[in-house]
C-alpha cells in the first residue's frame, strides 16, 4: 500500500504553471515521448495528484532523463504545461531528496 | 556507470553558484573569439554569446577522455566529490579541447557577428564580463540558484545600459526572453536571435547557393520560442533548398542533447535516430544550436554532414 499524502501537491505546486489536474489521462503524451518515458507525465501527475510522493520519489531517472523538448505538450489535447510541470517535480526532489 | 544523478546536479549548481558557469573555462578562451573584430565593449545593443558555442569542445573532451572508463565527462567531476569542487576549482582537471574543433565552434561566432556587421547592425559585446545564462541549471530545476545567477547576469546588462540583446542559440534566447522577465521584476531587455535580427534587417544574399539541405530545428526554437521561418527564409533567400526530415519545424525530434550532463547513453540514442531520419532526406543536415550541432555530429560518424546554419549563411551574405 502507497501512503498517500494530500499536502504532497502543495508542496509541488509552486505557482499557476503547475497544471497537472488538467491531464485527461489520453496517453498521447507517453505514445509520442521520444525518449520512450512511459511513465511521464500522465502517470507521475497523477501521482502528484493523488498524493502519492513516495511513488514520485522512485522515479528520479525517469524524471530527469526527460529531455523538456516538448514534443508531448505540443501534442496535448489538454495544454498540460508538460516541460514546467516536470522541472517542479525536479525542484521538490532537488530539495528533498538531493538537498540541493 | 549511471552516474548519481544528485551529485552531479549538486556539482554543477555549485558550479554556477561560485564560478558562473557549470563547467568553468578561463575568460581568455571564452573571449578568443572576438579577437580582431574590434566589437566595442558593452553598448545599447549587444552580441550575447552565453559562452555555449564556447564551451562544448571542453564538454567533447571530457566525454573523449573518459570513453573507455565512464559513460560521461560529468564523471570526472562527480568523483572528484562535490566537497572537493566547492574548495577546487575543478578546471585543473578538464581534458584539453582539441585546437580544431576549438577554432570550428568560435569560427560560428565570428560567422554571425560579421553577418550582423553586414546587416548594418551596430553592436558591441561584453568580452570577460559576458556570463553563461544558466541554462543548464533551469532545466535540472535548481531555480533557487538560478535565482541569484539571472540577478548577476542582468547586473552586468544595466552596468552597461544595454536594451538589444542579440543572441547566437536557441538555449540563451530562451533563458533571457522568456526565463528571466518571471525572475525579475521589471525586466525590460529586447532579445532576439541573430537568425530574427537578419531577417528583420533584409539581409540580402550576394552568392547564391545552389545547395540542398536537410533542416534540423532545435526544439527550443521551434516550440519554445517560436523560431521557425527565419532559418528556412535566409536559407531559401540564398538560393538553398531546404529539405524537411519526418519530424519537422513545430514537431522536430530533439536531438538528445539534453539528456548527454547526466544520461549520455540516452542522448546518442536518440541522436542517431534524428540522424536516421536526416538522412534519409539528404546527406547534408544543419543545425542552429552547438548542442544540436555537437550531438548530431557525433552521432553522424561521417555517414552524412551536420553542420551549422552560419556556416552556409557567410558563404551567401558575405
Ligand atoms: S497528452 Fe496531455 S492530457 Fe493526454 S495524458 Fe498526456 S498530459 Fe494528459
Ligand atoms: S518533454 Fe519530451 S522527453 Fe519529456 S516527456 Fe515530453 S516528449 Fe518525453
Amino acid at each position: 500500500m502507497a501512503l498517500v499524502n494530500p499536502s504532497f501537491i502543495d508542496e509541488v505546486k509552486r505557482s499557476d504553471e503547475f497544471n497537472a489536474s488538467a491531464c485527461m489521462n489520453c496517453g498521447v503524451c507517453s505514445a509520442i515521448c521520444p525518449m520512450g518515458i512511459e511513465l511521464l507525465p500522465r502517470k507521475l501527475f497523477r501521482y502528484v495528484l493523488l498524493g502519492i510522493g513516495e511513488k514520485v520519489l522512485n522515479n528520479i531517472e525517469a524524471i530527469y532523463s526527460c529531455l523538456l523538448c516538448k514534443m508531448c505538450e505540443v501534442n496535448c489535447p489538454a495544454k498540460v504545461h508538460i516541460a514546467e510541470n516536470v522541472r517542479s517535480l525536479r525542484y521538490v526532489i532537488n530539495k528533498k531528496v538531493f538537498k540541493i | 556507470m549511471t552516474l548519481p544523478t544528485g551529485d552531479t546536479i549538486g556539482i554543477l549548481a555549485d558550479n554556477l553558484k561560485l564560478r558562473n558557469s557549470v563547467l568553468p573555462i578561463s575568460k581568455e578562451n571564452a573571449i578568443r573569439w572576438a579577437k580582431g573584430l574590434e566589437l566595442p565593449r558593452g553598448g545599447e545593443t549587444i552580441l550575447y554569446t552565453g559562452i555555449m558555442y564556447q564551451l562544448i569542445p571542453y564538454i567533447a573532451a571530457m566525454s573523449k577522455a573518459q570513453e573507455l572508463i565512464e559513460d560521461s565527462w560529468m564523471a570526472n567531476f562527480v568523483s572528484v566529490g562535490r566537497y572537493v569542487n566547492k574548495l577546487i576549482n575543478v578546471s585543473g582537471f578538464m581534458a584539453k579541447p582539441s585546437e580544431s574543433m576549438q577554432k570550428s565552434y568560435n569560427q560560428i561566432l565570428v560567422n554571425i557577428a560579421l553577418l550582423l556587421k553586414e546587416a548594418g547592425v551596430n553592436f558591441g559585446y561584453l568580452y570577460e564580463e559576458e556570463l553563461y545564462s544558466g541554462a543548464l541549471i533551469y532545466d535540472l530545476g535548481v531555480d533557487d540558484i538560478l535565482k541569484d545567477h539571472v540577478h548577476k547576469v542582468y547586473n552586468t546588462f544595466k552596468k552597461y545600459k544595454v536594451k538589444n540583446v542579440i543572441t547566437v542559440d536557441p538555449h540563451t534566447t530562451n533563458m533571457l526572453r522568456s526565463v528571466y522577465p518571471a525572475f525579475i521584476e521589471g525586466y525590460d531587455l529586447y532579445v532576439k536571435s541573430y537568425m530574427e535580427v537578419l531577417v528583420e534587417r533584409n539581409l540580402q544574399p550576394k552568392n547564391e547557393l545552389t545547395k540542398e539541405v536537410v533542416i534540423h530545428d532545435s526544439c527550443v526554437y521551434a516550440r519554445y520560442e517560436n523560431v521557425l521561418k527565419e532559418q528556412r527564409t535566409l536559407l531559401n533567400r540564398a538560393g538553398v533548398t531546404v529539405k524537411e526530415p519526418a519530424d519537422s519545424g513545430r514537431f522536430t525530434l530533439c536531438c538528445g542533447g539534453p539528456a548527454e550532463s547526466l544520461f549520455p547513453k540516452k542522448a546518442i540514442v536518440n541522436a542517431k535516430k534524428r540522424v536516421d531520419q536526416i538522412k534519409n532526406a539528404a546527406n547534408n543536415g544543419v543545425t542552429m544550436c552547438p548542442i544540436c550541432f555537437v550531438n548530431l555530429q557525433k552521432a553522424a560518424n561521417d555517414e552524412i554532414t551536420i553542420d551549422d546554419i552560419s556556416n552556409y549563411l557567410v558563404q551567401a551574405y558575405l
